[in-house]
């Protein structure tokens, strides 16, 4: 149990800056009674405190806690996710133009998305290790956070409503077309070609395909082997 | 992955001292490339698929010999072993070619429940039964030999019919394996349940640990105000535990030994000056038993062993 606490304290510290001492380990202590770790690997526990944080009575004054908790625990599942080597945006250029929109691209499997009604991103920055502290304006409206690891470190950072969309359609296996059709519906002034050298740039891709290319894949194979 | 060892075969353990190798300490390592025997790692903190962990794991098993430590096995609990953790363990062996692999004879597993703690069983022929499958078990499926931990207890069952000693002499008979001897829990739970620890390692069988273990404790009071030793590491260890280190130590000669430090971590120098502390203990004891034949170069070592006594074993 007391064991199980320190691991909550040493996944989401700016969580536990937030409340105190005091407060986090009676929070983290009823955390633990209603959810018992199911899996021997310690690293992997503490997925359900966000959620639990939203609905915990005594937290209700500090409305913007549980997305600063999801943003903590976003870093640590980016932290430990595979690795996975991202592509350039250039490695397109075989794909014919008219089969671009058809693409569905593979997001690294270290990106995390969340999306707060808070400027929880500042919250979080103001009160890592060596943040500063700057006054932070909670009508100031929410922040969208993309959190990855395309390589040795995690990278966390703020990114605009509809690049939040289109990520997170390109998640969900959306083709480009659809997703930036999904992105425009959030943000009129949404533009596919600076958002995919967005989102390459960033290393958040790993692979991309259609279900043309692999078609013509497979039929190239059978050609050979003939 | 680059900076994988290509070689199958483990590199040997030298019997020096080792740390427990901790996140805090990765850059520091690698940077500053430290005279260490060996690092240990919690099996646990390196089955995330990714990420930082084994990028620098990797480099440091590179460049020093790694010993694997289980938490998570629960080889003394009655309920089958957790296959996916069996499994996800030989996959870190294969990877890391670690020179060491020991797990606790303890149990954390009930049911689908994982309580994180290392809780202590009966010795009885039923439990005795219970390890020795869960051994042969975890042998077979990592085809190596594993080393078993002796637990720091804070009571003892009634209905234990063998004594702790007798029954891990039991286990390593009828299994094989090999034993990781932790001096901090034989004095803590001595301390807890009021025996000698001399005597526990005097009997204990010694020719079969390949490893030992040495951490700090906290001293508390139970409720009837009897000292109460909790095994924390997070501290040095302590004068006590080093005395019945250097008895060991006289019978066993060096073995390599490891300084667990979990929690309250203090920076690498003073982890390091507590590791070359447990190797100045095993030099002194290693020229004492080339020279005790001669009492004159015996009462030469005793003063010799006084002085040394007399600096502290850490830095202030």
């Amino acid at each position: 149990m007391a064991g199980l606490i320190d691991a909550l304290r040493e996944t989401f510290p700016v969580t536990l800056r937030i409340v105190g001492a005091d407060f986090f380990a009676a929070m983290a202590r009823v955390y633990v009674a209603s959810d018992p770790p199911r899996s021997p690997i310690l690293l992997e526990y503490g997925g359900g405190f966000a959620n639990f944080i939203e609905k915990f009575e005594p937290a209700s004054s500090l409305p913007y806690l549980s997305d600063v908790c999801r943003i903590e625990r976003a870093w640590l599942e980016a932290y430990h996710a595979p690795e996975a080597l991202p592509i350039e945006m250039s490695q397109l250029k075989s794909v014919s133009p008219s089969e671009i929109p058809t693409l569905r691209l593979g997001l690294h499997p270290s990106v995390r998305l969340v999306r707060s009604k808070f400027p929880a991103l500042t919250i979080w920055k103001t009160n890592i290790d060596g943040g500063t502290p700057i006054p932070v304006d909670l009508q100031a409206g929410g922040e969208d956070v993309l959190i990855s690891r395309p390589h040795a470190d995690v990278e966390v950072r703020s990114i605009s409503r509809s690049a939040f969309t289109f990520v997170q359609a390109i998640a969900s296996k959306s083709t480009i077309l659809e997703a930036a059709e999904i992105a425009l519906d959030s943000d009129p002034e949404f533009i596919l070609s600076s958002a995919l050298v967005a989102v390459f740039g960033s290393g958040l891709i790993v692979d991309s395909h259609t279900a043309g290319i692999a078609r013509r894949i497979a039929s190239e194979a059978e050609d050979e082997e003939r | 992955m680059p900076g994988l060892s290509t070689s199958r075969i483990p590199p040997s353990m030298p019997p020096r001292a080792g740390v427990g190798l901790k996140a805090e300490h990765y850059r520091t390592i690698l940077e500053v490339q430290p005279d260490i025997g060996f690092f240990e790692v919690h099996a646990e903190n390196y089955m995330g698929p990714g990420g930082p962990p084994h990028r620098y794991l990797s480099a440091i098993a590179a460049r020093y010999p790694i010993s694997l430590h289980g938490v998570g096995l629960s080889i003394g609990g009655s309920s089958a072993l957790d296959q996916s953790h069996l499994r996800r363990l030989r996959y870190l062996l294969e990877r890391y070619n670690p020179v060491l692999f020991s797990e606790h004879l303890a149990w954390s597993t009930h049911d689908t429940s994982f309580f994180h703690d290392l809780l202590p069983l009966p010795y009885t022929n039923k439990t005795l039964w219970h390890v020795c499958e869960h051994i042969d078990e975890v042998q077979s499926e990592i085809g190596r030999q594993m080393l078993l931990e002796n637990p720091s207890t804070y009571l003892s069952f009634s209905e234990s019919t063998y004594s702790e000693v007798d029954f891990i002499a039991e286990v390593v008979m009828r299994t094989g394996c090999g034993l990781l001897l932790d001096v901090n829990n034989v004095f803590v739970a001595s301390k807890n349940q009021q025996w000698d620890p001399f005597f526990y390692i005097d009997s204990y069988p010694l020719d079969k640990v390949q490893e030992i273990h040495l951490a700090g404790h906290k001293e508390e009071a139970d409720e009837r105000g009897q000292p109460l030793l909790i095994d924390t590491h997070d501290r040095p260890v302590s004068e006590l535990v080093w005395q019945l280190f250097e008895h060991t130590i006289e019978q066993t000669g060096a073995l390599p030994t490891l300084i667990e430090w979990d929690a309250a971590l203090p920076a690498w120098t003073d982890l390091q000056a507590e590791a070359q502390c447990a190797e100045r203990v095993m030099s002194l004891a290693r020229f004492e038993k080339a020279f005790l034949c001669s009492s004159l170069i015996g009462w030469m070592t005793s003063r010799l062993r006084y002085l040394i006594r007399s600096f502290p074993y850490r830095r202030a």
